[in-house]
């Protein structure tokens, strides 16, 4: 169960792929950026050029600061449409 | 002013949806005087390789918050009177539609204008994926969108 304290982390698309997860988790005690999340979680795998990160659903950049509590996601360029 | 944004996974009947939202929301109106809408259907050639099928992932939440945004900015930039705004996600198959944008305004520049906005502004900002199965047998990621001009 998520306490307010747990950063929910989602992947997409050829990321979720390269990871082999869709989703994980990550406790934070204190204000962390995205970079940091990333490099938390996957100590080693570099997060590929060009992927782009959301915080709580709206674009961020990776140095943007997360908070307990926030839904951040990683993903590779969108292609929709 | 009618707003519909509706991301499924049945089939886009896209002709059938435009009259529907008509009939339903402004039958009897008199004030339009342009409809602009944007249609867009998958191709069975892409990079030089035939391609099979195509599966679209997106990100659900953060798709509907991402295409409102993009509606909103819309009716902010031009005098839109109604808005209709429709994606396909799941498996797809070559010829079916994938998206579908309509806006409805009293005259063709602000219809125009809208319409094209809304469509490279979903190409770039909402969360979608495609996913190729070609013909050979491989799969892959589309990587990139083709340009709009």
């Amino acid at each position: 169960m998520l306490t307010m304290q747990t950063v929910k982390v989602l992947y997409f698309a050829s990321l979720r792929e390269l990871l082999g997860v869709a989703e994980s988790s990550i406790d934070l005690k204190d204000a962390s950026d995205a970079a940091s999340v990333w490099k938390a979680i996957n100590p080693s795998i570099d997060l590929p050029d060009a992927s782009l990160v959301a915080i709580n659903q709206s674009y961020a950049s990776l140095d943007a600061v997360v908070q307990p509590g926030d839904e951040v996601a990683f993903f590779p360029p969108v292609t929709g449409g | 002013m009618a707003q519909l944004i509706k991301v499924q996974t049945e089939a886009l009947k896209p002709w059938i949806e435009i009259s529907d939202f008509q009939t339903s929301n402004f039958q009897n109106h008199t004030n339009y005087g342009a409809t602009a809408t944007f249609v867009g259907t998958m191709r069975d050639l892409n990079e030089g390789d035939e391609v099979l099928e195509m599966t679209l992932e997106h990100y659900s939440a953060m798709t509907e918050k991402q295409l409102q945004e993009i509606v909103d900015e819309a009716n902010e930039k031009w005098p839109l009177l109604h808005v209709l705004l429709m994606h396909r996600v799941g498996k797809i198959l070559p010829a079916d539609p994938i998206v579908l944008v309509a806006v409805w305004s009293a005259h063709r520049a602000a219809a125009f204008d809208g319409c094209r906005f809304l469509m490279e502004a979903l190409k770039h900002k909402a969360p979608f994926w495609k996913k190729e199965n070609l013909m050979s047998g491989e799969s892959r990621w589309v990587e990139k969108n083709t340009p709009g001009t």
